[in-house]
């Protein structure tokens, strides 16, 4: 090969890129977050429901908030009605963290896996917690 | 012509995946064994066309790149269009490869009047293709969020600017919209301009359409088409750990976003996308034009037989010196 001096480097700087995402995560055991539903509020719930149900507010909390958001600061409509159809009062901080009162055993420890960090907190105040 | 045959191809591709995880249950073919051996051919088979381009002797420096070359000392040399340095190609290169200087030079050649020929400014060839290529880039960085545990903080400071618009929920990441408008643009300008489409084959087209599948398939499931993000991390992070496993529920968005990037890294080294290892082995990029300072022997040269003429002398002076030739040593 021509060039053998600068080609090699080249091919492995290229294979160092490419398996880094495997040594990087090398012996690291990074367990699937188990959100905690261990809160008061859920506790004393007959029913543990959420306001839809686990595997649409897996994928789609997100959306729903914005939702929320939108219905109630752009149309003054703070009520919710589930798809169970009950009633809930639209609020990040009144509705969802009065029952995930453990926002950092349960909203943060996916989000923590996933690196998201959601930037709500700057304005809206999250629950007080004893633990931690 | 062309264009629709990747246009089937590329259809064909979200097909498999649909009938794959519908009635087949094939989510571990698709989820951890195609995903690997991608992996693989990519790796490979770009290594060993580098070592085949590797192989294939450059014997001159090319001196006719843009710009003056350096020769005599009261003629301005173009230090980066035309050095003579090492130092110098690098600047071209990473010119070249950071920001397409030689795109930025492309023009476009037309007839005014009817009658006079002119050259012009073409940058839209340029604008596009950088906005494509660097969206693309810091779209991919940005997914090593999902490939990574712990994340660096390097990630949330480009996720910081990427989202800075801070529309919606989940935020709106600007570099993935650009991605899908450049890669749209670039394949509109094949279609547009009929030069350009004559010239088109499908080998152009279908990464064309394969990028905008996995950019319209990424863009859908995070915004619209929702899956379960914690569970296609899990997924991801199995196979970067060597512990496969196949999450259930993850919607089949994901999946097709998954098997059209391993058909786009499968197929990359039998395609015109290996120019992102080609361009470091350019000729007209790679080499010093240092031909006036330097003698570059050709390396395919075989040893020649030669005579030369202080041989002839020795082999005829006799006759020479009888023939009354005039020889050098007497
Ligand atoms: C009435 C109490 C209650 C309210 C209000 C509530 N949740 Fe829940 N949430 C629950 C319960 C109980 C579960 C567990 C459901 C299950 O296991 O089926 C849950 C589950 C979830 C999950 C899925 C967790 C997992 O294990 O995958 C998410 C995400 C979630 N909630 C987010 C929210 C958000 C965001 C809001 C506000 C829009 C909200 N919840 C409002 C009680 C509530
Ligand atoms: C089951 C795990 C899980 C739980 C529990 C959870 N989230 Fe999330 N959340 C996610 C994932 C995953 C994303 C990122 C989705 C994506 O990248 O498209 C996310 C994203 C968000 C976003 C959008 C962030 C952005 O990109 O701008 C908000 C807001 C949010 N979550 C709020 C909450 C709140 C509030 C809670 C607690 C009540 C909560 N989440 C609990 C998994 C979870
Ligand atoms: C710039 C500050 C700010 C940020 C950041 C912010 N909010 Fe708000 N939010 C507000 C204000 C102000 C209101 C109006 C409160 C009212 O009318 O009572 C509001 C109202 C809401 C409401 C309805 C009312 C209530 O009590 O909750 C929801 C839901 C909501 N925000 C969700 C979110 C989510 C989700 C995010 C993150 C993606 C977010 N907000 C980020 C300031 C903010
Ligand atoms: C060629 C490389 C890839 C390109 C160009 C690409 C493109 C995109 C785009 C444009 C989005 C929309 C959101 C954004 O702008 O970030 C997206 C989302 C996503 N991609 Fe990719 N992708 C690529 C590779 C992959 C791979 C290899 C995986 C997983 C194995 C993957 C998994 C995902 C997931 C899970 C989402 C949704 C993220 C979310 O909801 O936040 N992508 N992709």
């Amino acid at each position: 090969m021509h060039d053998a001096g600068k080609i090699i480097p080249g091919l492995i700087i290229f294979a160092a890129i490419v398996t880094f995402p495997f040594y990087y995560n090398m012996g690291k055991a990074v367990e699937r977050p188990e959100p905690k539903l261990d809160t008061p509020a859920i506790q004393e719930l007959k029913e543990k429901q959420c306001v839809e149900s686990k595997e649409f507010m897996r994928a789609n909390h997100m959306q729903l908030l914005n939702q929320w958001r939108d219905a109630v600061v752009r149309d003054g409509n703070n009520v919710y009605i589930g798809s169970n159809g009950k009633k809930y009062t639209m609020s990040l901080q009144n509705t969802c963290m009065k029952c995930h009162s453990n926002k950092k055993n349960f909203c943060d420890s996916c989000h923590k896996y996933v690196a998201v960090r959601p930037y709500c907190w700057d304005c809206h105040i999250a629950p007080k917690e004893s633990k931690l | 012509m062309g264009a629709i045959v990747a246009f089937i191809a590329v259809i064909i591709l979200v097909l498999i995946v649909l009938a794959g995880t519908g009635a087949a249950n094939l989510h571990f073919l698709l989820g951890v064994i195609i995903p690997y051996l991608t992996f693989v051919t990519f790796t490979i088979g770009v290594a060993y066309r580098v070592v085949k381009w590797g192989r294939s002797p450059v014997p001159f420096r090319i001196p006719t790149t843009a710009g003056q070359q350096k020769s005599l000392s009261w003629i301005k040399d173009s230090k980066l269009d035309n050095p003579s340095t090492t130092t110098g190609v690098i600047g071209r290169m990473g010119l070249e490869v950071l920001l397409f200087r030689s795109l930025f030079r492309n023009t476009s050649s037309k007839l005014y009047n009817g009658s006079i020929f002119a050259h012009k400014w073409e940058k839209w060839l340029w604008m596009g293709s950088l906005a494509f290529h660097w969206s693309f880039l810091i779209v991919l960085i940005r997914h090593f969020r999902l490939f990574m545990a712990p994340v660096p903080s390097l990630l949330h400071l480009i996720e910081a600017f990427d989202g800075f618009l801070q529309i919606g929920s989940p935020g709106i990441f600007v570099s993935g919209i650009i991605l899908l408008g450049a890669v749209s643009y670039l394949l509109f300008r094949r279609f547009y301009i009929p030069q350009v489409r004559y010239i088109s084959l499908t080998s152009d087209y279908f990464p064309l359409f394969l990028i905008i599948g996995i950019a319209l398939s990424g863009i859908l499931m995070r915004y619209f088409i929702k899956v379960d993000v914690v569970s296609a991390k899990e997924l991801i992070m199995g196979l970067l750990t060597f512990k496969p496993i196949i999450p259930k529920g993850i919607g089949v968005i994901f999946y097709i976003h998954l098997f059209l990037v391993c058909a786009l890294f499968a197929y990359f080294p039998f395609s015109k996308l290996m120019h992102m290892a080609g361009v470091f082995l350019s000729p007209t990029r790679n080499l010093a034009n240092n031909s006036r300072m330097k003698r570059h022997v050709n390396p395919w040269n075989y040893p020649v037989k030669v005579h030369t003429y202080e041989e002839y002398e020795e082999d005829f002076r006799g006759k020479m010196k009888t023939a009354k030739i005039p020889v050098e040593k007497e």
